[in-house]
């Protein structure tokens, strides 16, 4: 589904990703770790079509296209979601009309009919039932107000709306009480399927234990130096980063 | 100098044709007041750029065109327009007025209660000017103000609204002027007097609108008298075409404990300038100024607000939201003046400004002049762009840039338009600036 070869890309003169390799395969669950600055928020927004960040090499290929030469919004009409590690608020814009606006968007991409107020309506109520979310979210404006759990359940509550084929969620378990972490968690997991696959960035172990991943990454430097399995992040977990960060140095001392 | 001579010349001379004419009939008083503006226009000239409340305004386009009054007479083809402007539907009292003069077939007068004087200024000056005499043109000060005082001078016709003491009106009274021009500049010097009784309580919805992309000049100056305890909430919405020039002052009164609200959208306009003028004379008064001003291509909007704290524990509250886009040019001038006597005064003035262009302007000026030391006041101004986090956020959702562009900008609007609680009106104007962002076209009126 997804490929990233030799993904090179920077913010101004700072390069950030110096190498990604990666391949995920449709019903696949990925996790990818690392230290504070290894490029794991950078790599989810590049891959989302982020301005902000010049891909200077390599290439990525999702389903058959060239990722990075595609709009945003065309990314995601093509089915990709990014779950955002800091939501912003848009007064002003209720979620429903938001997410209507979006929903229809991808539909029309895809050649289905758009679903009018009144049926898209039954939808998203049907969905704050699977992800015990609070109705009155659909009516407030996007985000506004809201906690930090409440934003990054409203992410999940979004990504159910739009079933994407692949999801990329950055951080969205950073700085969730317990409660707010099993719902992101249930979230995650009822979306499970075998055509769609994740991208699960996180500096913690923690959400793993709800989240059994298939694949675990470490990413440091830009590269991803380690992958492995659930054990990879139990270790991480137990032992830090540093060890690897060593591992890393040693295999590519230029790398520094 | 000569240029300006001839310009002011212009003025006068229609002036001197004006009386001769139907304007004659008019009491003495009447007379004294027209002679005593047009000489204080005279007086005062055209204002500049020098003079501080106009630095950011140049009326020289106004002044160079020689605009003349148009006489009272009415294409036939205007109700359909009403129509498409949306009036045909709308409930309550309605006063329609065409290039300044009262079209009677188009008005109605149906809903109002029992001891509401509703009608047109020109009949009120002959058959009810005991009402008149006491509040015409004791608000709106001619003397410092010199399309104040042309429209003083031009005093003949408008809306004359009095609500008796007690009288409650449910439904909003709309006041609709629409300019026909037809190849001449004309100019119409619309005159509306309100005045509100103790108790009573009414919603006014005034509308200027054009039906032809033409250059024309709407000079408009509306006085409100706001009696103790009386509610009234006032809206403008102000749809000219898109050459047209607008100048308009709104001059509110309040007794004690009133309560004024004020919403004024200004979208269309080659050169719009607006006055809003409050001053509260009555304690424990209170006055809520909105604004939205929505602007494109080469228009020019300049809104001036200036709220004068008399009395004490009296509350005002500002916010005023402008879109610039194209080429446009903006001015917020928001003065709030606490008198000596003004004690707990508590004000408060916002004015935000979105820029979409980068060629777009906006000159915000808020000012506070404060004379006693027991009062809460607070104002200021922000001028920003889209958000790009914003906008990321929406297209990482499948949204295309356009639309979030679009759905920012309405959201920011959208303040303004969720506190009108007039529903046609916000419906309308949800209709237009909908139909604007996808076209990003100016809003003018044309029907």
């Amino acid at each position: 589904m997804l490929e990233i070869r030799n993904l090179h890309a920077k913010a101004g003169n700072n390069g950030i990703l110096r190498g990604v390799d990666l391949t995920v395969n449709a019903g696949e669950v990925h996790a990818v770790m690392g230290p504070n600055g290894s490029g794991k928020s950078t790599l989810a927004q590049v891959l989302a079509g982020r301005a902000d960040y010049e891909v200077t090499a390599g290439e990525v290929i999702y389903e058959g296209k060239d990722l990075l030469t595609m709009a945003p919004e065309d990314r995601a009409r093509e089915g990709i979601f990014l779950g955002f590690q800091y939501p912003v608020e848009i007064p002003g814009v209720s979620t429903t009309y938001f997410l209507k606006a979006a929903f229809n968007a991808i539909r029309k991409h895809r050649g289905l009919e758009e679903l009018d107020a009144v049926d898209f309506l039954a939808l998203i109520k049907e969905k704050t039932k699977i992800l015990a979310v609070d109705q009155s979210l659909l009516n407030r404006p996007i985000n506004e107000g809201f906690s930090g759990g409440e934003k990054k359940r409203n992410e999940i509550f979004q990504m159910a709306v739009l079933e994407p084929k692949l999801a990329l969620l950055d951080e969205t378990d950073s700085g969730l009480d317990i409660d707010a972490l099993k719902i992101v968690a249930n979230g995650v997991n009822a979306l499970r399927s075998p055509d769609r696959a994740m991208l699960v960035i996180t500096h913690y172990q923690r959400l793993l234990n709800y989240v059994v991943p298939d694949y675990v990454h470490v990413l440091v430097d830009g590269r991803i130096v380690k992958s492995g399995g659930q054990a990879l992040a139990l270790e991480l977990e137990a032992k830090g980063y540093d060890w690897v960060k060593a591992d890393a140095a040693m295999a590519q001392p230029t790398s520094a | 100098m000569a240029q300006v001579s001839e310009e002011l010349d212009r003025y006068l001379s229609d002036f001197e044709r004006f009386e001769k004419n139907g304007a004659s009939r008019a009491a003495s008083w009447v007379h004294e007041l027209r002679k005593a503006a047009i000489a204080r226009f005279a007086e005062l000239g055209f204002p500049t750029t020098r003079h501080e409340e106009w630095k950011y305004t140049a009326v020289a386009p106004i002044a160079k065109v020689p605009f003349t009054r148009v006489g009272d007479d009415r294409p036939m083809f205007l109700s359909w327009a009403l129509e498409r402007l949306g009036f045909g539907l709308s409930e309550g009292a309605r006063l329609v007025f065409v290039n300044g003069h009262y079209a009677r077939e188009y008005s109605s007068l149906r809903a109002l209660p029992g001891g509401v004087r509703a009608g047109n200024l020109a009949a009120a000056l002959a058959d009810d000017w005991e009402r008149v005499e006491p509040h015409l043109a004791r608000y709106a000060r001619y003397q410092d103000h010199a399309f104040v005082a042309l429209n003083t001078a031009f005093i003949e016709d408008g809306a004359f609204l009095y609500l008796p003491a007690g009288t409650v009106v449910g439904d909003p009274i709309h006041l609709v002027f629409i300019s026909t021009a037809r190849g001449t500049a004309s100019a119409s010097h619309p005159r509306n007097l309100i005045v509100a009784g103790h108790n009573s309580q009414a919603t006014i919805v005034e509308t200027y609108v054009g039906t032809d992309k033409a250059v024309y000049f709407t000079n408009a100056v509306t006085e409100v008298v706001v009696g103790e305890n009386a509610a009234i909430d006032h809206y403008k919405l102000q749809r000219e075409s898109e050459e047209a020039f607008h100048v308009a002052t709104l001059e509110v009164h309040q007794g004690r404990s009133s309560n004024f609200g004020s919403h004024s959208i200004a979208l269309g306009g080659a050169l719009v300038r607006n006055d809003v003028n409050v001053v509260l004379d009555g304690e424990g008064s209170e006055c809520t100024l909105n604004g939205l001003y929505m602007v494109t291509g080469q228009q020019h909007v300049d809104n001036h607000t200036r709220i004068d704290h008399a009395r004490p524990h009296c509350l005002s509250r500002q916010l005023y939201k402008g879109v610039l886009d194209g080429k446009a040019r903006g001015v917020f001038n928001g003065k709030i003046v606490v008198h000596p006597p003004a004690q707990k005064t508590d004000a408060r003035q916002t004015n935000k400004n979105l820029l979409l262009s980068g060629d777009a302007l906006i000159d915000t000026k808020p000012q506070l002049e404060i004379n006693n030391n027991d009062v809460k006041c607070t104002h200021g101004s922000t001028i920003g762009r889209l958000d790009e986090d914003s906008i990321f956020y929406l297209r990482s959702r499948g949204i295309g840039e356009e639309m979030a562009r679009s759905l920012l900008t309405y959201a920011f609007a959208s303040e303004i338009i969720n506190r009108i609680k007039v529903e046609p009106l916000r419906a309308t104007l949800e209709n237009l600036l909908v139909t604007r962002f996808q076209q990003g076209l100016p809003m003018e009126a044309t029907p």
